[in-house]
Order: C-alpha cells, then structure tokens, then sequence
C-alpha cells in the first residue's frame, strides 16, 4: 500500500511538472527568447569566445555527428589521461593512487557514455579532483550530449529545413539554461537532507564502544545531483545511492527518483511541441508509463513475498520481506521502485543490492535494460522512443499494405534499414557478450553467485551496459581486464552505434518532402497506436530475450519453489 | 586540425567550469547554509566527536543496542552488502548464524518474532537504522546489561523511533546511534 502511494505521488509531480519543463526544454532548443536571457547569454558567450566556436554555424546531419564524436573522444582522452595520474594531483586527502589502464579506459568510456557502470570503488578508486573534473564533468557532458543529440534528431523529423542545427550550441545551452540551474537546486536541498559536500575528507571520531571509526565524506552533493539528473548512477562511493552521504532519507530517495524521471518524461513533451503534434506523444507518454507501472507494481510485489527463501527460516516478525541487501528507510517499498525507476530511466544508481533480489524481483530491471525504450535516460531515450516508433508505424504500415509514413514524411527502404540495425545492436551486444563471457574461463571467473543466478549476473552486466544503464549485480566481479576491456566496448558501441544511425535516419527524414495526411494514413495519435506501441515494443523485447529470461531469472525462480 | 583545437579548448573550458568552480561554489554556499550536514552530521558529545548520526557504527556490548549484520563490519572507509543471491546457499548460512546469534543474545525472544532486517545484511554495510521491533527485542538484554528497568529502557525506544512522514512516507526506523546515545544519558543521569 505505502509502495502504491510513494509510486503514485511522484507519477503525480511528474506530470505536473512535465509540461512547464517541458516547454522550457523546446524554449531551449528552438532558441525562444526567455526572462532569464540577461543571465544565460553572458555566460553562453564567454564559453563560445573562450573556446572559438561559432554558435551561428548550421550543421548538416553528418556535420552534427561528428561534431559529437569529436568532442566526445576528447573528454574521453583528457578523462583518461587524469585518471591515470591522478595520484599525483592535488586534492587527495584519501590517498589514492593512480588508476590502472584498462579501469581507466573502462571508467572514462563509462561516464561518457552516460552509462556509469562502476569498476572501481568510490572511496579509494577515485580523488577527489577525479571526482569533480572527470565524473561530475562527464556526468553533465555526457547528459548534454544526450540531449542535443535528441533535439537535433526531434528537428530533423520536424523541420523544413536539411539542417540539424549546431552541436556546440546546443550542448552549451543545454548545460547552462537547464542542467546546472536545477542541478543547484537539487545539491542544496540534498545537502539540506544530509548529504556531504565538504573537501574534509576523512573523519575519525571515537566510537561508543571505544573504538576509532573513520568516515569517509567529500563533496558528495554536487556528484549526486547531477548523477540523477542526467540519468548517469555513478556513486562517490562503492554502495552507490544505498550509502546514507549519497542517500540519507526517505526523502532524498524519492527526490532522486524524480530527479531521473523529470527529463525523460518532460523530453515526450518536448517531442510533442518540435513536432506539433501533441497528441502523439501524449500517447507516447501513456503507454511508456503502463509498462513502467506494470513492471514496478510487479518489482515491490516480488520483494515484499520472497517466498521458500524467507518463508523456511521461520522468522514472521514486522518488517517482513527480502532485507538482504536493502537498507531499513528504504523498505522493501522503496528499494524495488528505486529499481524499477533506475532501470527504466537508465541512470543505474542503486539504493539497494539488486544481486540480492529475489529472482523476479531482480528480473524486473534486467527486463528494463533489455527493452531500453521505457523512457530510457537524458535524450538517448528519446532516441530509442522514435526508433520503436517508426518500427510501429512501419508495421503497422505492413499489416494494412500502404507505404508507411510518420510525421508526413514517407519511411522508405533506407530509414527502415537503419532502424533496423539500431534495434539489433542492443540484443547483438548483450547476447553475444554474454555467451563468449560464459565460454571463456577469464570471463566466468567473475561469476559469483552459483547455476542460475549466476548467468543472471552475467546478463545483468551486459545488458546494464549495452542499455547505457551502469547498475550491477554487485557481486560480479567487473574489475578484471576482460571485463573492463568488454564491457568499455559493449557501452562505447551500444551508446555511439544508435545515436549515429539516428541522427542518420533523421537527417534522411529531414530531405524529404512533408505531405499532408490522407484519410488512408495510420494515425499515430490515438489509443490503438499506443496498444500496438506497447505490443511492439514488448513482442520485440520478448522475441529477442526470452530464451536468456528463462535460462537466468526464471529456472532461479523456479528451482527456489 | 582546427575543429580538433576548438573542441580540446572546449574540453578544458567546460571542465573548468563545470568540474571545479560549479563544486567550490556549491562548497561554499552549502557550508554557509547547513555546516552540520555538509561536513557529514558528525555528532559531538562533550566536544569529541563520537560518530555520524547517518553512518552506522559496530556495537557488539551486551550494554549497547546493535546495529543490522555489516558486510564491511561498519569500516566507513568502505562499503557495501553481501550481494548473495537469494538461491545461494551462503545466503542461508548466512542468515540462520544472525538468527542464532540473534538467539542467544537476547534469551527469551521467539523466533517468530524477529524482523528479518535484524538479521540481513545491509545494502551500504553501513545502515544506521534498525526496525522499532528490532529495538523493542532487544530491550530486555539491555536493560538487564544495564541495571535499568526495563520500561525505562523501552522509553527511550519509544522516542526515538521515527515513524512514517504523514503516515504514508518512509518507513517506521531506529536509529542505534541515537538511541545508544540517549541510552548512555540516561545511564549516567543514574550514576548520579
């Protein structure tokens, strides 16, 4: 009951706040003059002149693409070459040490990537500098990447013009106008909660008993705004948003939890507006969030009735429900919708050990990851959103025998080989990843849980990384150079692949020329597109990952009844 | 070349901006605003520093409430849980040894009546809460440990326990640190 209340109240702000943000959003990417202009532009400007862009400039769909690349790849580097000398940098008050290749290549591709798949341990992997100049900075980078890749791919589909706009431009008013403002916010009110943001570094105090404790704190509250904000989950430390710095009530915890709903959700409305077409991403929007509620109402059920596994050591006490791995003020309420909302809107932050989930309970966010389209994080779930879009329209378009069209525009031989590519590369990735892991002795020495569960862990790691997503089944061991070397390429590839084939297919869109509806023409503004939306998007998922479900969560399931 | 420059320059000009004058300002005005919890809500008790009300610390004193299993034995230079699937037979192992140990520290208390966050591993290694009932079982051994009465003992539990927020938000918690505080007051407070 008080899961149902806690869902439903933030499924409530959401929508509230969908519209404004969402309108700001379009403010931003259509350029429309706001109040705070006398604000934003000086700052704007003084970046522009200081690096030597050129905000005017428009760029075609290539241009726009490997403008992203480019600066992608050198964050990327100069992020590399940090880590790897970081011992010998200032501000280091807990001694850390310089970071081991493959970790670093892994690390940086992580957080550039917006997937944050972690392996290293926050207290003592990372300085403090490391912190701030390569996590927090990727953090905010590669959330604005996501971002203005989206917005050039929305005007593409929605313009008359072949132009996608300018990447510069875009990724800076992104950053400025939207996510360090709220970012502010959000760090002072966590701090508020109890979140640390100090360059103090160790605390030892005299524990009660007579011993020394020594706490580890830092500037924790501008990491943990951002890393929810821009849907990215990277912890400062090693137990992520389950640590009472990065998560200290119940309060914070929903916070976060609306901090990576409010972008994506608020990017459909975006959608609506760049495309005049309101009602199509109103159903959009409905039938992402039937499959999300499904799926969580589903999470919070399986966690609070473990089932054999609690029921056979005989303690009935209040709380009851699967604690291993939970922390007392979350709940088995709270923990499973922290889940279910981290996997969904791909941040991978994690307020509670998902390898210790019960075998459903756990399968909810494996499920998500596989799908990658339920809202998905900061602009590449946007991305993933059109994708299955056209892939519908152009089904539906098969089933009824006329030439597809989406938004006025023809879907043709080329669009759809595109798409096609792009939703098999997810699948290719996790799959293919998965079975050389478990073929290989290297790879299956990670594996730390036994039979089932354990093929689960492997899954949950590719998976986690081809959806961009970077929550764990934490007892996997990731930090080996297999791993870091396989999973660098499983993000790098599942993030660069689909938003490169994207932006193709919307500049092939943009070319094209607009025709006015015809009464024949699917309509993809009522409730039987959002019906067959939903149904694609599931069949697709379930075609591709089913016989995986079964060998992992399900025979775990059921060898435990 | 020159598209290479401009995006290393862009590089270096956002990390600046982003990675180190965007924390400092934050820094400053956080600790202008809330110094407790921006330094870590590090608990003073007679000018030394004995904990942080949010990080939970090992207490293995009959004397003392105790806190849930750790799989970090509360060293908050690190953290973390157990991460044991639920199929795995450790986790069993794991948890019918909290069970008995549970057991015989607190002789008198049925088994039926333990929560399960008592004797389950946290998820940070360093959960500072436990359930009111895994308070209210360990009263007794407390108060007995303590020369108190018990129904001053069960005072303290009773205030400090944190309900739900209107009801409805969050989950009814103890903290042990807290609790073990004002447990400590109320022994020296009988000294006297």
């Amino acid at each position: 009951m008080y899961s149902n209340i806690v869902l439903f109240t933030m499924i409530l702000v959401i929508v509230l706040l969908t519209k404004p943000v969402g309108t700001y959003m379009y403010k931003i990417f259509e350029y429309k003059p706001i109040k705070l202009d006398k604000v934003f532009l000086p700052v704007e400007n003084f970046i522009y002149k200081l690096s030597g862009i050129n905000a005017e400039e428009e760029m075609s769909w290539e241009k726009y693409a490997l403008s992203f690349l480019l600066v992608n790849t050198v964050m990327m580097i100069i992020g590399y070459i940090i880590l790897r000398i970081q011992g010998f940098l200032p501000l280091n008050p807990t001694g850390v040490k310089n970071m081991e290749s493959s970790l670093a290549f892994n690390t940086v591709i992580s957080f550039m990537t917006n997937t944050n798949l972690q392996h290293y341990a926050g207290e003592n992997g990372v300085t403090f500098l490391s912190q701030m100049i390569v996590i927090v900075f990727l953090m905010f980078t590669s959330a604005a990447s996501g971002l203005a890749t989206a917005a050039a791919i929305m005007r593409g589909l929605s313009k008359k013009t072949t132009n996608l706009g300018n990447f510069y431009a875009d990724f800076v008013r992104i950053t400025v106008r939207l996510l360090l403002p709220i970012s502010m916010l959000a760090t002072l009110i966590l701090v508020w909660q109890g979140v640390p943001q100090t360059f103090a570094g160790k605390v030892v105090v005299d524990t009660l008993e007579g011993g020394k404790q020594t706490i580890i704190t830092g500037p924790v509250a501008v990491l943990e705004s951002i890393k929810h904000l821009g849907t990215n989950g990277g912890g400062f430390f090693g137990a992520n948003s389950s640590h009472p710095f990065e998560n200290p009530t119940w309060l914070t915890n929903m916070i976060e939890m609306l901090l990576m709903m409010l972008l994506p959700t608020s990017l459909i409305y975006t959608y609506g507006l760049m495309i005049n077409n309101k009602r199509h991403a109103l159903v959009l929007y409905i039938s992402l969030f039937v499959i999300f509620i499904f799926l969580a109402v589903g999470a919070v059920y399986a966690e609070s009735h473990p089932g054999v596994a609690y029921s056979k050591l005989h303690i009935d006490g209040t709380p009851y429900g699967n604690y291993e791995g939970k922390e007392v003020r979350f709940g088995v309420s709270q923990s499973p919708l922290f889940a279910t909302v981290t996997t969904a809107f791909t941040t991978g932050s994690v307020d509670s050990m998902h390898d210790s989930y019960t075998p459903l309970g756990g399968a909810v966010p494996l499920i998500l990851m596989m799908l990658n389209t339920v809202f998905g994080g900061d602009g590449a779930g946007l991305q993933n959103i059109i994708m299955y879009t056209i892939l519908t329209v152009f089904l539906t378009g098969l089933m009824v025998g006329r030439t597809p069209e989406y938004l006025g525009r023809k879907i043709e031989t080329k669009e759809i080989k595109l798409i096609a590519i792009a939703i098999l590369v997810h699948p290719f990735l996790i799959l293919f990843s998965s079975a050389l892991t478990v073929m290989l002795k290297v790879g299956a020495s990670s594996v730390t849980n036994p039979l089932y569960h354990g093929l689960t862990q492997v899954l949950y790691e590719f998976s986690s990384a081809a959806a961009n997503n970077g929550s764990e089944f934490a007892g996997f061991i990731g930090n080996t150079v297999f791993m870091n070397i396989m999973t660098g390429l499983v993000m790098f590839f599942g993030r660069y692949i689909t938003i490169i084939l994207m932006l193709a297919v919307a500049g092939s869109m943009a070319e094209k020329i607009p025709a006015s509806p015809s009464p024949g023409t699917f309509r993809t503004d009522n409730a039987l597109f959002g019906a067959i939306f939903i149904a694609v998007v599931v069949i697709v998922g379930a075609l591709t990952f089913f016989p995986a479900i079964i060998l992992g969560p399900i025979s775990e399931f059921l060898s435990m009844t | 070349m020159s598209e290479v420059k401009k995006a290393i320059k862009f590089t270096l000009v956002l990390m600046i901006l982003l990675g180190l004058i965007y924390p400092f300002i934050m820094t400053a005005i956080a600790n202008l605003i809330f110094p407790y919890q921006a330094k870590g809500s590090i608990i003073k008790v007679d000018g030394k520093a004995v904990g942080s009300e949010l990080i939970g610390q090992k207490f293995t004193d009959s004397k003392w409430f105790m806190g849930r299993p750790s799989a970090v034995d509360y060293n908050a230079e690190s953290s973390g849980g157990t991460n044991y699937a639920l199929s795995n037979p450790e986790f069993k192992e794991e948890v019918e040894r909290n069970i008995e140990e549970f057991l015989k520290k607190n002789p008198g208390v049925k088994r039926s009546d333990i929560p399960a966050d008592i004797v389950t591993s946290s998820a940070s290694g360093l959960d500072p809460h436990i359930s009111p009932q895994a308070a209210y079982l360990q009263v007794k051994r407390v108060a007995q440990a303590n020369n108190l009465p018990e129904e001053v003992v069960k005072k303290l539990v009773d205030e400090n326990i944190e309900g739900r927020f209107l009801g409805l938000f969050g989950e009814p918690r103890v903290n042990v640190l807290k609790l073990n505080l004002s447990l400590l007051e109320e022994i020296e407070k009988n000294k006297k």
